[in-house]
């Protein structure tokens, strides 16, 4: 493996070829908000909040889909990049129903999180207040789309882990949804199998576990590095002793 | 089939076609098949036969004419005569043309269309050099024309790094909008590590009024499959896909045809002229999104997912179609290999200007005289294209903007009709070159509603992948929305170019990241149509109906009120 030496926020970083710059620049503590990308799933590109303004070229580009190249010159948080990660949680809030006080997710939602990191204490842009359904056909789970994000983790994670694909996405732009099957009601599904990663993955509030109350839900990141380790280096160890959820 | 065969084809089918007296050619593009000209052609063919002419005039269909709006377009062409153009022809007219025109050579007068309009004089046929002279459905008909002799010399004579620097040297750059060079994404692909390799023709047109891409694709079907072959064998790739447009069944259907005949007679699929380069082409039907037009989703619609963009790097030219070596070009691009091929990279760059080689399609649209498809030497004026050719506004209206690039492209205002058309100029108006539409418009036009048009398009077609799209174009529909219902505020206009920036510089992929230049355009051109929409609440064009109140003015007006009142008025507690 070959080290590469590159500048992130004009400190130089040494790193491994074929890296991707998001697993670079988080190695050297920095934090870099991501919605869609999740470790251990497929990098996305689709929530922009990652993008880094990388001096060859003008184009902004994620952090997640991006591989980190010996040379590279990077900035991860200036001014245009924090104005712009505000801009598209604003948008994101604005989307669909986040309304955090009666979310199962509140206080561990990382949405909820980013927004808060970063300041957005308000939304300039029109609520779009769209009429979303909730799908509670499902024994175990819930499906709620006023809080879903459209990050696709859920559908990443079922075809590429679970090896189910019941989660796919219909529509388009705004008007997309994830759905399950052909569109049919969660409980109804024959190709789900209940496994629950797409509960774990998923963001924000729009999976939870039936039951679960406002603030109830925690979800557990870690057991999605847990599965892929046990899988390829046959080793089944929790990497926090598996006792803690997110945070 | 070898060469020789290719030129004893050729050679029969000019016998042929010299051996009748007279041809009357018949439109049978998408345009005039819509005014009537599938009656038109059978009138001729009754005409000709009740008149026992079978023998000396010979029926034709052939592709796109040119001047779409006074269609449908009969050519008459008889031996040692100049052709006639026919317009607006009837059933009834077209037996008037047999009967007077073919038989006592007195032409019908009312309805021919003057050959010398500037119209035809100012273009410059290069792709369409074809079109509305062969029949598009007969592979004879494009071999009398010396089709397939610039495949069959470049595989006896030129080796795939010739192919690519002949290629380079024309100067030619990409149709479907960013100029990117042909000859080095050639080159690239050819150079990419890889036993397999893709070419991809794009054409997935999708802007509002363009259809260059469907006038090639119906008129001259084997050109195409010519270019896409000496593509394939300049990279080293055996298998193409020519990605149709759902909307254009047309097309679908006589590409489908001339694949067929074209690998009937051996002039594509295994050993193409009896050669050891095989070449297969197949055809893939979009599924009506606007974004597959966009590289990355198409390849993703070609390898049956769902049509959304991926991020690049990697291009398609090192990872495309199931991570091999792709070359994707738009199907004018290809259109343009063949005439290079045939006649040399010098005679190509000698038209057009110093960084823009050639000529381009335009489909001429909106309010000028003869709306069409046009095809223009690179640096032409847009004042020549719609004065001359166009043949202006029409009297008692005023030229206000020309779009072009449908909506990733702007609008080009009456100051600026004498920038040359090529990629640079336009790119520094703030509009681009684009597929090729071009929308002309006059004073009647109010330029926040044209906006506001095209990113109710954007916001429809949007894939919803990446969030600045998705969710940024709905938010400046909406404020183009209140600027356009009279509800608007300062602050909305603000939020709007902060939006527009935005979204440009974060985007996924082109359609998203070019969304905004609508606006942009017209802000740049037109601010005080915008101002006026929001300070004085009118429309200068008397377009918009201006229905609504802003929010804002009633809530700051509301403090005021109670502090006069003294209470909160009934009407609104």
């Amino acid at each position: 493996m070959a080290v590469i030496t590159m500048t992130i926020n004009d400190e130089l970083v040494s790193g491994v070829e074929g890296q991707s710059l998001l697993t670079l620049i988080r190695e050297q503590g920095i934090e870099l908000p991501t919605l869609c990308h999740l470790e251990g799933l497929e990098a996305r590109g689709g929530c922009r909040l990652c993008l880094v303004e990388v001096q060859s070229t003008h184009r902004l580009l994620p952090a997640c889909t991006t591989t980190a190249q010996e040379g590279m010159a990077i900035q991860t948080h200036s001014e245009r990049l924090v104005r712009y990660r505000r801009m598209i949680l604003e948008l994101l809030f604005a989307e669909r129903n986040h309304v955090c006080a009666v979310c199962v997710m509140n206080g561990r939602c990382e949405l909820q999180d980013e927004a808060a990191k970063i300041g957005m204490d308000h939304v300039r842009y029109d609520y779009l207040v769209p009429e979303l359904p909730l799908d509670a056909s499902h024994d175990k789970f819930i499906i709620d789309h006023n809080r879903c994000i459209l990050c696709t983790r859920c559908v990443s994670v079922c075809d590429s882990v679970e090896g189910a694909h019941t989660w796919d996405v219909m529509g388009r732009g705004v008007n997309s949804r994830v759905i399950t099957d052909l569109n049919q009601p969660w409980g109804v599904s024959r190709s789900c199998t209940s496994c629950g990663k797409c509960v774990q993955v998923c963001p924000t509030g729009a999976l939870a576990n039936k039951g679960s109350t406002v603030a109830e839900m925690v979800k557990r990141h870690d057991f999605l590095q847990w599965i892929l380790d046990g899988r390829e280096k046959k080793q089944w160890v929790m990497q926090n002793g598996g006792s803690e959820g997110r945070r | 089939m070898k060469r020789s065969d290719l030129q004893a084809m050729a050679r029969r089918e000019l016998e042929r076609q010299q051996a009748v007296r007279c041809r009357l050619l018949c439109c049978a593009s998408t345009p005039c098949l819509s005014s009537g000209a599938a009656t038109v052609q059978q009138a001729l063919e009754q005409a000709v036969t009740d008149n026992k002419l079978d023998a000396e005039v010979a029926v034709v269909s052939t592709g796109c004419m040119g001047p779409c709006s006074r269609g449908p377009m009969v050519t008459v062409q008889v031996a040692g005569q100049e052709d006639i153009y026919y317009e607006n022809v009837t059933p009834e007219s077209a037996q008037r043309i047999v009967v007077e025109h073919v038989m006592a050579n007195q032409p019908v007068a009312e309805k021919i269309m003057p050959s010398d309009l500037p119209f035809f004089a100012k273009q410059h046929k290069i792709v369409l050099a074809n079109s509305g002279l062969i029949d598009p459905e007969r592979l004879e008909d494009y071999v009398a024309r010396d089709g397939y002799s610039a495949l069959a010399h470049a595989l006896r004579e030129m080796t795939p790094e010739e192919v690519c620097a002949e290629i380079s040297k024309s100067g030619l750059r990409g149709r479907g909008g960013a100029g990117y060079p042909t000859g080095l994404k050639w080159d690239l692909v050819r150079k990419a590590p890889g036993e397999k390799k893709y070419v991809i023709a794009n054409g997935d047109e999708g802007d509002p009024g363009a259809y260059m891409d469907r006038t090639l694709m119906e008129s001259d079907p084997h050109r195409l499959l010519e270019g896409m072959a000496i593509a394939g064998y300049a990279v080293g790739a055996d298998q193409g896909f020519l990605y149709v447009r759902g909307e254009y069944p047309i097309a679908a259907k006589r590409l489908e045809k001339a694949i067929r005949t074209a690998e009937r007679r051996g002039l594509l699929g295994s050993r193409v002229l009896e050669s050891s380069f095989s070449f297969r082409i197949d055809i893939r039907i979009g599924a009506g999104a606007f974004v597959c037009g966009e590289e990355t989703a198409l390849m993703a619609s070609i390898m049956g997912r769902r049509g959304q963009p991926t991020p690049r790097p990697p291009y398609p030219a090192q990872s495309g179609l199931w991570e091999c070596p792709t070359l994707i070009n738009n199907v004018e691009t290809f259109g343009n290999i063949v005439p290079i091929i045939a006649h040399g990279a010098d005679w190509f760059a000698s038209v057009g200007t110093a960084k823009s080689k050639g000529s381009k399609i335009f489909a001429l649209a909106g309010k000028v005289d003869t709306t069409g498809l046009i095809e223009v030497p690179m640096g032409i004026t847009l004042r020549e294209v719609i004065y001359d050719i166009g043949g202006g506004v029409g009297e008692g209206h005023t030229f206000k903007a020309a779009q072009t690039g449908g909506p990733s492209g702007g609008c080009i205002p009456a100051e600026h009709l004498d920038t040359p058309m090529d990629y640079e100029s336009l790119r520094a108006l703030g509009a681009i070159m684009g597929s090729g539409g071009l929308i002309v418009m006059d004073n009647a036009s109010c330029m926040p509603d044209v906006a506001k048009f095209f990113m109710e398009f954007c916001t429809d077609e949007s894939c919803g992948k990446c969030v600045p799209c998705r969710v940024g174009t709905v938010q400046m529909h909406r404020i183009l929305e209140r600027i356009t219902n009279g509800s608007a505020t300062a602050a909305d206009l603000q939020i709007l170019e902060e939006l527009c920036t935005m979204v440009q510089e974060t985007s996924l992929c082109g359609l998203g990241q070019s969304a905004p230049n609508p606006v942009l355009s017209t802000l740049r051109f037109y601010r005080e149509e915008y101002e006026a929409h929001i300070q004085r609440r009118e429309c200068p064009a008397g377009v918009c109906k201006m229905t609504e109140a802003p929010t804002l003015a009633l809530m700051e007006a509301l403090p005021r009120r109670i502090r006069e009142l003294g209470t909160i008025p009934m009407s609104l507690a």
